[in-house]
Protein backbone atom coordinates (compact mmCIF):
# COMPACT_ATOMS: atom_id res chain seq x y z
CA UNK A 1 0.00 0.00 0.00
CA UNK A 2 2.73 2.42 0.99
CA UNK A 3 4.34 2.32 -2.45
CA UNK A 4 1.17 3.37 -4.24
CA UNK A 5 1.29 6.87 -5.65
CA UNK A 6 -2.42 7.48 -5.88
CA UNK A 7 -3.76 6.37 -2.53
CA UNK A 8 -5.88 9.49 -2.27
CA UNK A 9 -8.25 11.08 -4.71
CA UNK A 10 -8.17 14.88 -4.63
CA UNK A 11 -11.16 16.79 -5.97
CA UNK A 12 -11.16 20.56 -6.35
CA UNK A 13 -14.74 21.78 -5.95
CA UNK A 14 -13.82 25.41 -6.61
CA UNK A 15 -16.14 27.89 -4.90
CA UNK A 16 -19.09 25.91 -3.60
CA UNK A 17 -22.06 26.49 -1.32
CA UNK A 18 -21.37 25.11 2.17
CA UNK A 19 -24.37 22.78 2.26
CA UNK A 20 -23.58 21.41 -1.19
CA UNK A 21 -20.04 20.53 -0.08
CA UNK A 22 -21.40 19.03 3.16
CA UNK A 23 -23.77 16.81 1.16
CA UNK A 24 -20.92 15.71 -1.09
CA UNK A 25 -18.90 14.71 1.95
CA UNK A 26 -21.78 12.70 3.40
CA UNK A 27 -22.24 10.86 0.09
CA UNK A 28 -18.52 10.18 0.01
CA UNK A 29 -18.60 8.88 3.60
CA UNK A 30 -21.15 6.26 2.50
CA UNK A 31 -19.05 5.34 -0.53
CA UNK A 32 -15.96 5.13 1.61
CA UNK A 33 -17.79 2.76 3.96
CA UNK A 34 -18.30 0.54 0.93
CA UNK A 35 -14.61 0.60 0.07
CA UNK A 36 -14.20 3.69 -2.13
CA UNK A 37 -10.85 5.42 -2.17
CA UNK A 38 -10.15 8.06 0.49
CA UNK A 39 -11.11 11.35 -1.11
CA UNK A 40 -10.01 14.84 -0.23
CA UNK A 41 -12.17 17.76 -1.32
CA UNK A 42 -10.62 21.20 -1.66
CA UNK A 43 -12.81 24.26 -1.95
CA UNK A 44 -13.72 27.81 -1.00
CA UNK A 45 -17.08 28.88 0.39
CA UNK A 46 -19.13 32.06 0.08
CA UNK A 47 -19.26 33.64 3.56
CA UNK A 48 -20.90 31.24 6.01
CA UNK A 49 -20.74 30.57 9.75
CA UNK A 50 -20.86 27.03 11.10
CA UNK A 51 -21.46 25.85 14.63
CA UNK A 52 -20.06 22.50 15.76
CA UNK A 53 -21.97 20.01 17.90
CA UNK A 54 -21.21 21.68 21.20
CA UNK A 55 -21.04 25.16 19.70
CA UNK A 56 -22.15 27.99 21.93
CA UNK A 57 -24.44 30.54 20.24
CA UNK A 58 -23.01 33.20 22.55
CA UNK A 59 -19.93 33.01 20.33
CA UNK A 60 -21.98 34.64 17.55
CA UNK A 61 -21.06 38.16 18.60
CA UNK A 62 -22.78 40.43 16.09
CA UNK A 63 -26.00 38.70 15.14
CA UNK A 64 -27.59 41.75 13.51
CA UNK A 65 -24.59 42.34 11.32
CA UNK A 66 -24.39 38.66 10.41
CA UNK A 67 -28.03 38.88 9.36
CA UNK A 68 -27.67 42.16 7.47
CA UNK A 69 -24.73 40.76 5.52
CA UNK A 70 -26.84 37.73 4.60
CA UNK A 71 -24.39 35.30 6.16
CA UNK A 72 -26.02 31.97 6.97
CA UNK A 73 -25.44 30.23 10.31
CA UNK A 74 -25.46 26.45 10.02
CA UNK A 75 -25.46 23.87 12.83
CA UNK A 76 -23.28 20.98 11.74
CA UNK A 77 -22.05 17.56 12.82
CA UNK A 78 -18.42 18.18 13.64
CA UNK A 79 -16.45 18.77 16.82
CA UNK A 80 -15.33 22.26 17.78
CA UNK A 81 -17.26 25.46 18.25
CA UNK A 82 -18.00 28.27 15.79
CA UNK A 83 -16.02 29.10 12.69
CA UNK A 84 -16.37 31.21 9.59
CA UNK A 85 -15.56 30.50 5.98
CA UNK A 86 -15.31 33.08 3.21
CA UNK A 87 -13.81 33.42 -0.27
CA UNK A 88 -10.03 33.21 -0.35
CA UNK A 89 -9.87 30.74 2.53
CA UNK A 90 -8.65 27.27 1.56
CA UNK A 91 -11.00 24.65 2.95
CA UNK A 92 -9.99 20.98 2.95
CA UNK A 93 -12.39 18.10 3.63
CA UNK A 94 -10.59 14.76 3.79
CA UNK A 95 -13.04 11.86 3.70
CA UNK A 96 -10.74 9.14 4.93
CA UNK A 97 -11.03 5.76 6.61
CA UNK A 98 -9.43 6.18 10.03
CA UNK A 99 -9.17 2.42 10.41
CA UNK A 100 -6.17 2.83 8.09
CA UNK A 101 -4.68 5.32 10.55
CA UNK A 102 -4.92 3.40 13.79
CA UNK A 103 -8.52 4.29 14.81
CA UNK A 104 -7.13 7.18 16.79
CA UNK A 105 -8.86 10.57 16.66
CA UNK A 106 -6.05 12.41 18.38
CA UNK A 107 -3.43 10.94 16.08
CA UNK A 108 -5.45 12.00 13.04
CA UNK A 109 -5.98 15.55 14.35
CA UNK A 110 -2.26 15.89 15.09
CA UNK A 111 -1.50 14.74 11.54
CA UNK A 112 -3.89 17.32 10.13
CA UNK A 113 -2.08 19.95 12.20
CA UNK A 114 1.20 18.69 10.78
CA UNK A 115 -0.11 19.08 7.22
CA UNK A 116 -1.02 22.69 7.99
CA UNK A 117 2.31 23.45 9.70
CA UNK A 118 4.29 21.90 6.82
CA UNK A 119 2.12 23.74 4.29
CA UNK A 120 2.81 27.18 5.77
CA UNK A 121 6.49 26.30 6.16
CA UNK A 122 6.67 26.08 2.37
CA UNK A 123 5.84 29.79 2.39
CA UNK A 124 8.49 30.48 5.06
CA UNK A 125 5.85 30.91 7.72
CA UNK A 126 6.59 29.04 10.91
CA UNK A 127 3.40 28.07 12.71
CA UNK A 128 2.98 25.89 15.76
CA UNK A 129 0.55 23.91 17.87
CA UNK A 130 -0.82 25.14 21.17
CA UNK A 131 -1.60 22.51 23.81
CA UNK A 132 -5.34 22.02 24.14
CA UNK A 133 -6.07 24.40 21.26
CA UNK A 134 -6.09 22.28 18.13
CA UNK A 135 -5.17 24.23 15.02
CA UNK A 136 -2.13 26.11 13.76
CA UNK A 137 -0.88 29.31 15.33
CA UNK A 138 1.42 32.07 14.17
CA UNK A 139 2.55 33.61 17.43
CA UNK A 140 -0.65 34.38 19.32
CA UNK A 141 -2.75 34.53 16.16
CA UNK A 142 -4.60 31.61 14.68
CA UNK A 143 -4.08 30.84 11.01
CA UNK A 144 -5.90 27.53 10.57
CA UNK A 145 -8.81 25.76 12.25
CA UNK A 146 -9.56 22.05 12.43
CA UNK A 147 -12.74 20.12 13.23
CA UNK A 148 -13.93 16.68 12.16
CA UNK A 149 -16.92 14.38 12.26
CA UNK A 150 -16.61 10.59 12.20
CA UNK A 151 -19.11 7.93 11.12
CA UNK A 152 -18.08 4.29 11.36
CA UNK A 153 -14.48 5.45 11.46
CA UNK A 154 -14.82 7.45 8.25
CA UNK A 155 -13.79 11.02 8.92
CA UNK A 156 -15.27 14.08 7.23
CA UNK A 157 -15.22 17.86 7.68
CA UNK A 158 -11.58 18.94 8.13
CA UNK A 159 -9.65 22.15 8.13
CA UNK A 160 -9.71 25.72 6.93
CA UNK A 161 -6.57 27.69 6.19
CA UNK A 162 -6.63 31.45 6.06
CA UNK A 163 -5.01 32.58 2.82
CA UNK A 164 -6.44 35.69 1.16
CA UNK A 165 -9.79 35.77 2.94
CA UNK A 166 -11.20 38.90 4.58
CA UNK A 167 -10.09 38.64 8.21
CA UNK A 168 -12.41 41.42 9.38
CA UNK A 169 -15.32 38.97 9.08
CA UNK A 170 -13.97 37.02 12.05
CA UNK A 171 -15.00 39.94 14.27
CA UNK A 172 -18.58 38.69 13.81
CA UNK A 173 -17.80 35.64 15.93
CA UNK A 174 -15.56 34.36 18.71
CA UNK A 175 -13.65 31.83 16.57
CA UNK A 176 -13.60 28.37 18.13
CA UNK A 177 -15.04 29.99 21.27
CA UNK A 178 -11.69 31.65 21.93
CA UNK A 179 -10.83 35.31 22.34
CA UNK A 180 -8.28 35.15 19.64
CA UNK A 181 -7.16 37.13 16.63
CA UNK A 182 -6.97 35.42 13.29
CA UNK A 183 -4.26 35.94 10.72
CA UNK A 184 -3.71 34.74 7.17
CA UNK A 185 -0.96 33.89 4.74
CA UNK A 186 -1.55 37.08 2.76
CA UNK A 187 -1.48 39.21 5.90
CA UNK A 188 1.84 37.74 7.01
CA UNK A 189 3.46 37.72 3.58
CA UNK A 190 1.99 41.12 2.66
CA UNK A 191 1.27 39.77 -0.81
CA UNK A 192 -1.38 37.70 -2.50
CA UNK A 193 -0.58 34.02 -2.87
CA UNK A 194 -2.23 32.22 -5.77
CA UNK A 195 -4.77 29.75 -4.38
CA UNK A 196 -4.36 27.32 -7.25
CA UNK A 197 -0.66 26.91 -6.50
CA UNK A 198 -1.44 26.68 -2.81
CA UNK A 199 -3.86 23.83 -3.47
CA UNK A 200 -1.19 21.93 -5.40
CA UNK A 201 1.16 22.39 -2.49
CA UNK A 202 -1.41 21.15 -0.03
CA UNK A 203 -2.16 18.04 -2.09
CA UNK A 204 1.52 17.19 -2.15
CA UNK A 205 2.00 17.68 1.59
CA UNK A 206 -1.18 15.86 2.54
CA UNK A 207 -0.19 12.84 0.43
CA UNK A 208 3.29 12.70 1.88
CA UNK A 209 2.15 13.11 5.46
CA UNK A 210 -0.58 10.50 5.39
CA UNK A 211 0.77 7.94 2.93
CA UNK A 212 3.66 7.05 5.18
CA UNK A 213 1.31 6.56 8.12
CA UNK A 214 -1.10 4.26 6.37
CA UNK A 215 -1.65 0.64 7.40
CA UNK A 216 -3.66 -2.09 5.72
CA UNK A 217 -7.02 -3.01 7.25
CA UNK B 1 -29.16 -7.59 25.50
CA UNK B 2 -26.44 -5.55 23.85
CA UNK B 3 -24.68 -2.74 25.69
CA UNK B 4 -23.69 0.40 23.83
CA UNK B 5 -20.36 1.45 25.31
CA UNK B 6 -18.15 4.47 24.72
CA UNK B 7 -15.51 3.01 22.38
CA UNK B 8 -11.77 3.52 22.48
CA UNK B 9 -11.24 6.72 20.52
CA UNK B 10 -7.46 6.93 20.59
CA UNK B 11 -4.41 7.15 22.77
CA UNK B 12 -4.78 9.55 25.66
CA UNK B 13 -8.53 10.05 25.19
CA UNK B 14 -10.15 9.06 28.47
CA UNK B 15 -13.62 10.54 28.12
CA UNK B 16 -16.09 12.06 25.67
CA UNK B 17 -19.21 14.19 25.92
CA UNK B 18 -22.60 12.93 24.77
CA UNK B 19 -23.53 15.51 22.12
CA UNK B 20 -26.82 14.05 20.93
CA UNK B 21 -28.82 10.88 20.92
CA UNK B 22 -30.06 9.79 17.50
CA UNK B 23 -32.59 7.42 19.14
CA UNK B 24 -35.03 7.41 22.03
CA UNK B 25 -35.99 4.73 24.50
CA UNK B 26 -38.37 2.33 22.76
CA UNK B 27 -37.01 2.93 19.24
CA UNK B 28 -36.31 -0.01 16.98
CA UNK B 29 -32.80 0.07 15.52
CA UNK B 30 -30.92 -1.99 12.99
CA UNK B 31 -27.35 -3.18 13.34
CA UNK B 32 -24.98 -0.40 12.24
CA UNK B 33 -27.52 2.39 12.79
CA UNK B 34 -25.91 5.39 14.46
CA UNK B 35 -27.14 5.54 18.05
CA UNK B 36 -25.36 8.45 19.64
CA UNK B 37 -22.90 11.18 18.75
CA UNK B 38 -20.01 11.81 21.12
CA UNK B 39 -17.68 14.78 21.08
CA UNK B 40 -14.09 14.95 22.18
CA UNK B 41 -12.21 18.19 21.60
CA UNK B 42 -12.37 18.84 17.84
CA UNK B 43 -13.97 15.56 16.80
CA UNK B 44 -17.52 14.29 16.85
CA UNK B 45 -17.90 10.52 16.72
CA UNK B 46 -21.00 8.49 15.91
CA UNK B 47 -21.42 5.21 17.77
CA UNK B 48 -23.34 2.55 15.84
CA UNK B 49 -25.43 -0.32 17.21
CA UNK B 50 -23.67 -3.70 17.19
CA UNK B 51 -26.99 -5.50 16.77
CA UNK B 52 -30.56 -4.64 15.88
CA UNK B 53 -33.32 -4.51 18.47
CA UNK B 54 -35.19 -2.13 20.75
CA UNK B 55 -33.50 0.60 22.77
CA UNK B 56 -34.44 -0.24 26.35
CA UNK B 57 -32.16 2.10 28.28
CA UNK B 58 -30.52 5.46 27.67
CA UNK B 59 -28.23 5.97 30.62
CA UNK B 60 -26.50 9.31 30.00
CA UNK B 61 -28.04 12.68 29.23
CA UNK B 62 -26.88 14.94 26.42
CA UNK B 63 -24.11 17.30 27.55
CA UNK B 64 -22.69 14.85 30.11
CA UNK B 65 -19.15 13.58 29.98
CA UNK B 66 -18.60 9.83 30.06
CA UNK B 67 -15.51 7.70 30.44
CA UNK B 68 -14.25 5.40 27.70
CA UNK B 69 -15.71 1.92 28.14
CA UNK B 70 -18.77 3.02 30.07
CA UNK B 71 -22.17 1.62 29.06
CA UNK B 72 -24.42 4.45 27.89
CA UNK B 73 -27.37 2.59 26.38
CA UNK B 74 -28.84 -0.90 26.20
CA UNK B 75 -30.44 -2.59 23.21
CA UNK B 76 -32.65 -5.67 23.60
CA UNK B 77 -31.82 -7.67 20.51
CA UNK B 78 -34.51 -10.27 21.25
CA UNK B 79 -37.32 -7.72 21.07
Amino acid sequence: MKEEQNIFEFIDLGTVDYVEAWEKQKQQVEQCQQGAKDTIFLCEHPAVITLGRLGNRENLLLLNEIKSRGIKIIDIDRGGDVTLHSPGQLVVYPVVDLRRFGRDLKFYLVKLEQVVIDFFKEFDILTERKPGKTGAWFGEKKIASIGIGVKKWISFHGMSLNMGNDLTLFSLIRPCGLDVQMTSLDEIKKEHVDLHKAKEMLVHIFSNTFTREMVNV
Amino acid sequence: MSDIKVPELGEGIEAATVACWHVQKGDHVKADDDIVELVTDKASFNVPADAGGVVTEILVAEGREVEIGKTIAVIDSQA
